[in-house]
């Protein structure tokens, strides 16, 4: 019984990382209409320039974060000035495939840089178990979830109550009414990369201090596609009960159906259940009801 | 139509022809001439270079068929290598378990990969854009795990190995004999996507990519055309993955990773969206690219600090050459392609 419940609170808390991890591809969506599919890699760089920080450049641990911080911030807003900006109004294919494009040259930068072994953070937070209800869970895993819940809140909080965040939802609104009230709506398109970006480091950082570094980081960015479809395109909050909804899903599943299957289902899970609520509610939970029928 | 100066279609079938002038039979003859002596020819006929053609050749069929699905119906679809992997591994199973003739056991294999594409097709009856192209990524993870979790068919995450085709005495098992029968497949694939595209189905796949409701008014059946689109696109998949199980007689569920959809969706960019041509050149200009970063790499890791292999090197110069190609020449070679040859006919005028 104890096993159950350490899941169950294991997926909930992986889940809040998730959220996080989502919470990017939310921004992006939010603000500019892009799909970025590019959000894993990002990741991937945020957490290995985090890591060359500590390890090459022997800084401390919230330094090193806060430098590489900046460093994806500043990768966000040059993508976003180089690749994004000239195709703006352009197709959603040539949207999907620009994003492909960075996917893959992000991808390939982290393979020449950092292409050797798998490689682990120092440990900064503590590792042993604590006791919930009587299930032993990491409390690394704890904090590293509080972080997150913290975090999609602090944006949230900024989408809502800051001069800035006013000016990134009118974007999202209408860029062209935006721009014809003054809003300015290419910085907005900048920031939401930047803080997009960050937000991924962030997640990446975090989910890197449990579990080492290396290129299957990536793979949660993709794993989080579905939480951002379960949770809606568009919701910020959206991801914080979309994340643990997939992560326990993923775990649960994983629990009881890879003895049936010989293992890693876990992998594909969330991608099943999103082709299950893109059948049912393409929306998601929270997202704009304004899908086409076709 | 713009036709050069002095031809004129007298009659139904030459209007229709593909080959209109003595010219262009003469260019025609020479092409075929060339790729069926192409093993022959010393440098590019060798063991190595060869066995890249197969490969390119191989992209060729499966990149025509997302042509079809995303350049001309405009459902675009990331799980494509993994409908190549489901011909592949149907074609391998039914060869190496039922003991079938590769020449059952391949069209087979594009029947099924159709079905499967079929039933992947059907979230496009609902959905659109971003939406659908999730369905299609879920596509792409959910096969290619279903291939390598059930062992006892497909040898799980090993591969297995695939007997060669047999045609009467001869085994098709070399690199020479392969690129004969892909070759001819190919271009067999070239004609048909060619045909597709300029009948009135293809125009109907078109109307719908421009603009699905339009479509609709005009008295296009939306649902028809877009499982047809599905169908088609993954019965030229099913035939790449046949190939490509007889090509390279050992199949695993690596070789058909979402990097490589993504490839195929890349060479669809690089060549033009929509155009058989472009189809073409895209996947040889792609295929090029990435064969000159495994020639080069030896000589980059000399000069260069990092890891250098066609996995850094090569994916970066993929995603450079997408977003300069989607940036600076968004409708692909194929555009370069026709202004050579409204060049060469206008010629000496401007225009």
């Amino acid at each position: 019984m104890s096993d159950i419940i350490a899941i169950t609170i294991t997926g909930i808390l992986v889940g809040c990382l998730y959220g996080l991890i989502a919470l990017g591809l939310v921004l992006i969506f939010k603000t500019t209409q892009v799909f970025n599919l590019a959000q894993g890699e990002m990741l991937l760089m945020g957490t290995w320039v985090t890591w060359s920080f500590i390890e090459f450049v022997h800084l401390p641990f919230w330094l090193a974060i806060i430098l590489a911080l900046i460093f994806s911030a500043l990768l966000g807003i040059v993508i976003e000035r180089f690749a994004l900006r000239p195709m703006l109004g352009q197709s959603l294919m040539s949207m999907i495939m620009i994003t492909i494009g960075i996917y893959s040259l992000l991808r390939g930068i982290s393979l020449y840089f950092w292409g050797g072994p798998q490689q682990t953070f120092p440990q900064v937070f503590p590792s042993q178990g604590i006791s919930v209800f009587g299930a032993p869970i990491s409390a690394h895993l704890i904090i590293a979830a509080i972080i997150a819940v913290i975090l999609v809140i602090f944006t949230y909080a900024y989408f809502q109550y800051t001069r800035g965040g006013l000016a990134m939802r009118a974007t999202a609104e209408n860029p062209m009414i935006a721009q014809s009230i003054g809003v300015n709506v290419t910085g907005a398109f900048s920031r939401s990369w930047a803080l997009s970006s960050m937000v991924a480091t962030m997640g990446g950082v975090l989910l890197g201090t449990a579990m080492g570094l290396s290129f299957g980081l990536s793979d949660i960015g993709l794993k989080s596609f579905p939480v951002v479809m379960l949770g809606g395109f568009e919701s910020i909050p959206g991801v914080l009960i979309a994340g643990p909804i997939m992560g326990l899903c993923e775990f649960l599943g994983a629990q009881f159906l890879d003895p049936l299957v010989g293992g890693g289902i876990g992998e594909i899970i969330p991608f099943v259940v999103m082709l299950i609520v893109l059948l049912i509610k393409p929306y998601g939970l929270f997202g704009y009801k304004i899908i086409e029928r076709v | 139509m713009r036709l050069p100066s002095g031809i004129y279609n007298v009659n139904y079938a030459k209007d229709m022809a593909i080959i209109r002038t003595g010219t262009q039979w003469m260019l025609f003859c020479a092409f075929m001439l060339f790729l069926f002596t192409l093993p022959l020819i010393p440098g590019l006929g060798s063991r190595y270079s060869l066995g890249m053609v197969n490969v390119a050749l191989i992209y060729v069929v499966a990149v025509l068929g997302l042509n079809i699905l995303t350049g001309l119906c405009g459902q675009i679809s990331m799980g494509h290598a993994a409908f190549m992997a489901f011909g592949a591994y149907t074609s391998a199973i039914l060869m190496a378990k039922l003991h079938f003739a590769f020449w059952i056991s391949a069209p087979i294999a594009i029947l099924f990969t159709a079905m499967i594409g079929l039933i992947f097709g059907l979230p496009a009856l609902r959905l659109k854009g971003l939406y659908l192209i999730m369905s299609t990524l879920a596509a792409q993870f959910i096969i290619t795990y279903t291939l390598v979790h059930i062992p006892a068919l497909t040898g799980g995450g090993e591969g297995m190995i695939v007997p060669p085709a047999q045609l009467g005495d001869i085994t098709i098992d070399t690199v020479n004999s392969n690129y004969y029968l892909i070759m001819i497949s190919a271009v067999l694939a070239t004609f048909i996507a060619f045909n597709i595209s300029r009948s009135q189905m293809g125009r109907a796949f078109m109307a719908i990519r421009d603009n699905d409701i339009a479509a609709e008014v005009m008295g296009i059946n939306l649902t028809k055309y877009k499982l047809m689109a599905f169908t088609i696109g993954c019965a030229f998949a099913g035939w790449a993955g046949a190939l490509w199980a007889n090509n390279s007689q050992a199949i695993s569920s690596e070789q058909f990773t979402l990097m490589n959809s993504l490839w195929f969706l890349g060479m669809l960019i690089v060549g033009g969206q929509g155009s058989v041509v472009g189809a073409v050149l895209g996947v040889f200009f792609i295929r090029f690219l990435f064969e000159l970063v495994t020639i080069l790499a030896p000589f980059l890791s000399e000069i260069l600090p990092g890891s250098v292999s066609i996995g850094s090197i090569g994916q970066i110069i993929f995603g450079l050459v997408i977003i300069l190609f989607l940036i600076f020449e968004p409708r692909g070679l194929n555009h370069r392609w026709l202004i050579l040859k409204a060049y060469y006919r206008l010629w000496p005028f401007a225009h």
